[in-house]
């Protein structure tokens, strides 16, 4: 048979040489039959509503455990709409009239489900599909049929299927599964987004006569870069795919290999490269690309997620937890970092011209100290047994920092006369983030034992540019010689005070600013998790000789264009 | 009964957190309570029920109204009022 070739969307990275698995949903045929009483068939509701709320659950830890918090919060919905009133409701109401409960909970999906599709705005006729997911779990449930029929699925194969649900998705045996190949879907759909945090090639969009052109074991090459998918490939096309695999492997081993190692410059200067966590789960995620520790933790997602702040407690066991994973690795927890543009229901926000500029971060923690006091209690009480330390955001007075640092006492203070177990020794910096607080350095250091840049920040008050804003985020530049030179004046004056300095902004993990950031002696650079074995990779092949020539070469430019093209054509070089 | 019509003005609506949110602080109460979307005169819907809320598909700058009843009626509108006032703890 003649090679064919086919493109969709590509989805998720990665090639693969193999079989399909046809995946086809069984059917769920409803039996015709007499209904019992109303008790009965609510009865036999209820028990299948139990069940698919434990299936649920499953599907939820097992993605919290494999791709984190983010991926796993669709089945958080999934169970909201379990308990949904009008899901039961109506069920009832059918019942009532003499339906069977199968029968009853088809047709409420169906009808709740057309009523979403049905709607204009694509952001709500997408969660039709959350309905008929839960719908048919319960009917399938109901009718005493297995989980999935990807149960059928015996040796590694790339699954084909016309769709999958978030639920399908998840129950993919990662051992069994080489990749999925699908009909429809788009790059934002749930399992292409779940594809690419699992690593898992995945290829979207692929069109209608999919399943036509392809049955069980067809032999086929997927390319989830590219998004191209070849039938029958010739020998040819399998030695060229298996090359590219092969180069495009050793390359992924090579990055596996610099992950576990520490950071070190060719000439061996050792610097640590971290992690920027925002959830429990990342952490694991952190440990598993090689973290040396965590630069920044944001605490945002515990405020956000109630309509009340969060109590000591609860944020001790997340703390507790996080410092945990990280063993001795220093955890740098960011206290509150929120303000106008993103106000949780519990505070009283006023109404601001510009949020950016008005009441956040550090601002709110020192009017609002209770809150403030409550977080480090946690904070304190977590780091016993652990390398934490505090980092306060968005500092740009001393005042601020001494205040800050008093209630950080005070806090202490109440510990120790309540006999609470706490760590004492916790070191207490700031993020530079505001061009103020990066000229202020020298200042700043009499009461900051740390700093962290914070690049992103750092570049909209500088640039004064709204990233946000399509019609100025062309000035949104990081390595704008502005910035670069408030980041130079940041690590050369906390030097100078005996303070070490790291960087928590998106700059330090991007491989046109490691050279220029290593050449100005940054001492920490934490960053996405992802990014950190392409890092550690890149650092182990600099010397300090290159780096410093690289920076100052740098400092001598006029535009970030100039800058990103000069270090770019030295790491091409390289490469 | 007590009735309030509320102007939305978070960026995505009633959706996703924002609607999570919403159902979950009505489910608080034990009164009865109903909203609608005054902006596309669509009916009332039970305001505990997710998918019912989902489908008034309640956009920035619609305007809702919600009706409560029950011993605590007074208490889950100024609830929900805050709730959507404050933006939902989002832009």
């Amino acid at each position: 048979m003649a090679e064919k070739n086919f493109k969709g969307i590509p989805a998720s990275d990665g090639i693969v040489v193999g079989q399909v698995f046809c995946y086809i949903p069984v059917k769920l045929e409803i039996p015709v039959c007499a209904a019992g009483t109303v008790d009965e068939e609510m009865g036999r509701f209820y028990t299948a509503r139990e069940h698919a709320r434990v299936e649920i659950q499953g599907l939820y830890d097992m993605v919290e455990n494999r791709a984190g918090k983010e991926e796993a919060v669709i089945f958080r919905a999934h169970q909201e709409m379990l308990s949904d009133p009008a899901l039961e409701g109506k069920a009832r109401e059918y019942v009532e009239i003499g339906l069977t409960i199968e029968q009853a909970v088809a047709k409420v999906t169906d009808e709740l489900a057309s009523m979403l599709s049905g709607m204009d705005d694509e952001l709500f006729a997408a969660r039709a599909l959350d309905v008929r997911d839960v719908g048919r779990r319960i009917l399938r449930i109901l009718l005493g049929l297995p989980d999935t029929a990807l149960a059928a699925v015996v040796k590694p194969s790339i699954i084909v299927a016309e769709d999958l649900t978030p639920s399908d998705t998840a129950s993919l045996d990662p051992k069994l599964t080489l990749g999925f190949i699908t009909a429809q879907g788009g790059i934002t759909s749930h399992s292409a987004i779940l594809a690419r945090t699992l690593g898992l090639p995945a290829i979207v969009g692929m069109g209608n006569d999919l399943l036509v052109n392809v049955s069980n074991d067809t032999f086929i090459v997927m390319d989830g870069r590219t998004g191209e998918m070849i039938i029958n490939p010739d020998l040819e096309t399998v030695t060229r795919y298996k090359q590219i695999k092969a180069q495009r492997d050793s390359h992924l081993q090579v990055l596996k290999i610099a992950a576990k190692k520490d950071a070190c410059t060719a000439s061996g200067r050792r610097v640590e490269v971290a992690a920027n966590i925002g959830e429990v789960s990342s952490a694991h995620d952190a440990m598993e690309h090689g973290a040396e520790g965590i630069g920044l933790l944001r605490t945002e997602f515990l405020y956000l997620e109630d309509t009340q702040p969060p109590s000591e407690d609860k944020q001790y066991q997340i703390y507790r937890e996080i410092f945990e994973v990280m063993g001795t690795r220093p955890v740098i927890v960011r206290t509150l970092d929120i303000g106008g543009d993103k106000p949780p229901a519990y505070l009283p926000f006023p109404e601001e011209m510009n949020p950016f500029l008005g009441w956040r971060a550090i601002r709110i923690c020192l009017d609002e100290p209770e809150m403030f006091k409550t977080q480090l209690r946690a904070i304190l009480r977590a780091a016993v047994g652990h390398q934490a330390r505090i980092m306060f955001p968005m500092v740009s007075d001393l005042d601020e920092l001494r205040h800050a640092r008093e209630i950080v006492e005070t806090v202490k203070r109440d510990l120790e006369l309540a006999s609470i177990e706490f760590s004492a020794d916790v070191p207490v910096g700031i993020m530079v983030e505001t061009p103020a607080a990066a000229l202020l350095v020298d200042v700043l250091a009499e009461a900051s034992d740390f700093f962290s840049i914070g690049t992103n920040d750092l570049t909209q008050y500088t640039m004064a540019v709204d990233r946000g804003n399509a019609k100025v985020s062309g000035l949104f530049q990081p390595l704008h010689p502005a910035v670069l030179r408030l980041i130079k004046q940041t690590i050369d004056a906390s030097h100078a005070k005996g303070k070490w300095v790291g960087m928590c902004g998106e700059l330090a993990g991007m491989t046109n600013a490691i050279p220029i950031l290593l050449g100005f002696g940054l001492d920490e650079f934490s960053m996405n998790p992802r990014a950190i074995p392409e890092a550690k990779h890149l650092i182990g092949k600099l010397t300090d000789e290159m780096v410093h020539e690289i920076a100052g070469q740098a400092m001598s430019f006029g535009t970030a264009a100039e800058i990103e093209n000069y270090v770019k054509a030295i790491l091409a070089e390289l490469a | 009964m007590i009735e309030a019509t509320i102007p939305v003005r978070n960026e995505v609506g009633l959706h996703a957190r924002p609607a999570a949110l919403f159902v979950k602080t009505a489910a608080k109460f034990s009164s009865t309570i109903k909203v609608k979307n005054l902006t596309t005169n669509g009916n009332f819907v039970d305001a505990k029920s997710i998918i019912m809320v989902l489908t008034l598909g309640v956009m920035k700058d619609h305007e809702v109204v919600i009706q409560s009843e029950g011993a605590d009626a007074d208490a889950a509108l100024d609830a929900l009022r805050a709730l959507i006032e404050n933006n939902f703890g989002e832009a």
